[in-house]
């Protein structure tokens, strides 16, 4: 059994090598044009509205339909924890989160943290079996049955969003925030969290006409906001975007993050050499993964490869 | 000299026009009382003690924009509400949708009025403009200071009977 899947993952695994060759055009389709889909659809996060309330993490949990959390969803305290010298991050129990920060001479501001649907996601284009998608409405999927845990998309996300099933020992895979696509985006609904959100903080619609209200606040508002809409430019642009009244490094945003998508393969295929470096440890671990899963597991495990050699071809 | 004094006496015939205007605000009839109950499944319904308000504003466009008859404060708002046009519209429903804020909301804008492009839908609305004023004024603004949470909010929030039970492995990394 473990011989089996073991082939059949090679043969995958080729495939996926396969497109990494397709010309620069062919992966453009698959990784989103650079303008990312003009009709896709984009939240606008505006700090300066946001309470802290947490709200949004319970919407999320319950319709992830997410294990139960540590704490209630209405206890602040969390916004104390660090752990690792960090602020909360996002968790395989939690696709969203909401820090607080205390910027110097202002009141302390807010921030929800959860996957911002890159227009050309480095997630994507990381990952070498395909698991990952960016769908014409805008959401930053994944394919859970696909993925061999192999993190190189937790490395790539300069947002540090994508997380991992540590606990589970049999079929370790990412988990992150899929803007509530098969429930809601699919229909056109704004996602759980958007819409429980007492304050509006978020708004949802097309990110080119989210955009433009963003640059209206700024300019109806004199005073109020920042002159920057984050998210705009960041790594090739983002679906969900921000404003904010205090510089955004003092909101916990890295502000150091180039226009350039992290990986751009779209426009430089040279960019493509250094990523297959980073694919070789990966692909030993996806290995011993797999290798792992073969002995310890049956059939579920060996169906979910036989679809994902069925996509290959 | 002669303008100065012509700009003076404008400006004092603006400010008794707007305290008639505020008084005439003050007489209008209102409820003491207002039920908001749209958030009725994990709270509670909200009595809103609006004679309270009444008394402790300035006047209604503290809260009501320009709807009722009370001079403009918004000066967005101002540009085509110059105090002369008031509306009937008083009530915030009748211009902050109930739903929820949807994609078509968006695409839709009704573009004869260009400013209203980016309105809050209900519940931000009221929640934008009670906070906002609270946090200002240091009124309360924590969620249970307004709202009492029902048993399907605790559910919700999984809090008061519905919090998590302590264990080992609590949290994730
Ligand atoms: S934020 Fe990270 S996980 Fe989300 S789409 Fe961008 S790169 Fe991928
Ligand atoms: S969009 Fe959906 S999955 Fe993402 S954080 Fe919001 S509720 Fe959670
Ligand atoms: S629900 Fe809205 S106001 Fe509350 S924490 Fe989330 S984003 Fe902030």
């Amino acid at each position: 059994m473990g011989k089996i899947t073991r082939r059949k993952f090679l043969a995958g695994s080729a495939a996926g090598g396969a497109a990494l060759m397709l010309t620069p055009a062919q992966k453009a389709l698959a990784a989103g044009s650079f303008e990312g889909f003009p009709e896709g659809m984009g939240v606008l996060v505006d700090l300066t509205r946001c309470v802290g309330c947490r709200t949004c993490e319970a919407a999320c949990n319950v319709e992830q339909k997410l294990p139960e959390p540590a704490l209630p969803f209405d206890d602040t305290s969390v916004f104390d924890e660090i752990k690792h010298g960090q602020k909360r991050r996002t968790t395989d129990k939690a696709y969203t989160i909401v820090n607080r920060y205390e910027p110097e001479g202002a009141d302390p501001i807010y921030r929800k943290i959860q996957c911002n649907h890159c227009n050309e996601p480095a997630c994507l284009t990381s990952c070498f079996v395909n698991a990952y998608k960016k769908t014409p409405e805008g959401a930053v999927i994944y394919n859970e049955k696909v993925c061999v845990g192999c993190r190189n998309c937790m490395i790539a996300c300069p947002f540090h969003i994508p997380a991992y099933t540590y606990h589970s020992v049999l079929n370790p895979v990412i988990k992150k925030c899929i803007f509530c696509y098969d429930t809601r985006l699919k229909e056109g609904r704004p996602p759980a969290c958007v819409e429980s959100c007492p304050q509006q903080v978020m708004t949802f619609g097309k990110r080119n006409d989210l955009m433009k209200i963003a640059h209206d606040r700024i300019k109806k508002n004199p005073g109020k906001y920042v002159n920057h809409v984050y998210g705009e430019k960041e790594v090739g642009g983002t679906g969900w975007f921000y404003l904010s009244n205090v510089p955004f490094e003092e909101a916990g945003f890295d502000t150091d993050l180039p226009n350039k998508p992290i990986i751009d393969n779209v426009k430089d295929f040279l960019a493509i050499v250094p990523m297959v470096l980073t694919i070789w440890p990966a692909l030993f671990t996806g290995f011993h993964l797999l290798a792992t899963k073969g002995k310890s597991h049956g059939h579920g495990d060996d169906h979910s490869h036989d679809e994902q050699e069925g996509h290959g071809k | 000299m002669v303008n100065a004094g012509k700009q003076l006496m404008v400006g004092l015939g603006v400010l008794l026009l707007s305290s008639v205007l505020a008084i005439s605000c003050y007489a209008m009839d209102y409820p003491d009382e207002v039920e908001i109950d749209v958030l009725a499944n994990l709270y509670e319904a909200v009595v809103f003690d609006h004679a309270m308000h009444v008394d402790l504003t300035e006047g209604c466009a503290d809260c009501h924009h320009h709807t009722t008859g009370t001079p403009v404060l918004n000066e967005y708002c101002a540009k085509c509400h110059d105090g002369k046009e008031e509306m009937d519209w008083v009530s915030c429903q009748d211009c902050h949708s109930a739903g929820p804020v949807s994609a078509e909301n968006l695409n839709n804008p009704k573009t004869d009025f260009i400013y209203h492009n980016d309105k809050p839908n209900l519940k931000a609305a009221y929640h934008l403009n009670c906070i906002g004023c609270h946090q200002e004024v240091g009124g309360p603004t924590g969620c249970e200071d307004c709202h009492a949470k029902t048993e399907a909010g605790d559910e919700f929030y999984r809090s008061g009977e519905f919090t998590p039970k302590k264990s080992a492995d609590s949290s994730g990394h």
